[in-house]
């Protein structure tokens, strides 16, 4: 078994309201200098060994991440 | 002629489609996520609601339903079918429409009454329309934002596949005020608003959205 995670985030052109309800609610935290947040989505796939690099960047192009919005990176953990 | 309304898990909106189908005097035929069978429908409706509880991205799992296999293929083919709102989503997550929905810009569901100019009537769910004819009917949605690249945008401005577009204020920061789209062909339509809302002056702002699916069966609205 091996550990693969994916991260997902909103391409830097699509705008991000809950990232920017994010940067609203810091600054009423008393916390300030964060200019900017962009929320994405983590994920950690347990795999069989034998699930190589090529399908788990079809599953992530084609089911974790929508690509018309988002781009995705993949790491073995 | 018969229409398929489908239910995934999370679907609101499928009876009032159906009644909406039924209200404009054509057959109601409920389809069910898991059932790859169409039942012979001669057209279908993926129906508003959060499928899959909006898990993951709004539609991005009801792509995968059993269903969606058999109308991506008859989509192909010419077979009308309907999109609202979440219905909407999932048909671009499923490549029948390009583009995506994001959460609106104004961070709120928007829950209201909206005016929408009809730009395109040459589809198979607007042809009972008047070239911008606006109508009034409600919209409700947290995601809403239609978004595409500029290429997208450009293309569908330049083949008239916008087919309608909000009028009187933008509910949701959608590119270019777009509400509705359809495919090259024209029988695959998508649109945020709910015309199956305004099909009966009792329960809706008007009957504006009758119209929808008079078009469908060619039938005066």
């Amino acid at each position: 078994m091996a550990r693969v995670v994916v991260d997902v985030v909103l391409k830097p052109e699509i705008l991000d309201p809950q990232g920017q309800a994010i940067v609203g609610a810091l600054g009423r935290l008393g916390i300030h200098g964060v200019h900017d947040v962009r929320q994405g989505k983590h994920f950690e796939l347990d795999v069989d060994d034998a699930v190589d690099d090529a399908t788990v960047a079809r599953l992530a192009d084609t089911l974790l991440a929508n690509p018309v919005i988002e781009n995705f990176s993949i790491r073995r953990a | 002629m018969r229409v398929g309304v489908v239910t995934f898990p999370g679907s609101l909106d499928d009876r009032d489609a159906a009644r909406a189908v039924r209200v404009a005097g054509g057959e109601a035929v409920p389809l069910w996520h898991a059932d790859p069978s169409l039942h012979d429908v001669d057209a279908v409706i993926l129906p508003g609601g959060f499928s899959y509880g909006d898990y993951l991205r709004c539609g991005a799992i009801a792509r995968f339903a059993p269903v969606m296999d058999s109308i991506v293929l008859a989509a192909h083919d010419g077979l009308p079918v309907l999109g609202i709102c979440n219905g909407f989503q999932v048909l671009c997550e499923a490549h029948l429409l390009p583009g995506a929905l994001i959460r609106n810009d104004s961070r709120r569901f928007v829950c209201r009454d909206q005016l929408l100019a009809v730009e395109n009537t040459g589809t198979r769910w607007t042809a009972h329309y008047r070239q911008g004819q606006e109508i009034l009917i409600p919209i409700k949605n947290g995601e809403g934002g239609y978004v595409a690249d500029k290429r997208t945008l450009d293309e569908l401005e330049a083949s008239g596949r916008v087919v309608v577009r909000y009028a009187g204020g933008n509910p949701n920061g959608s590119y270019r005020d777009i509400a509705g789209i359809s495919n090259e062909a024209g029988n695959v339509v998508g649109l945020m608003p709910h015309p199956e809302h305004a099909v009966e002056a009792l329960t809706g702002p008007g009957t504006d959205g009758l119209g929808f699916f008079a078009s469908l069966l060619g039938v005066a609205a």
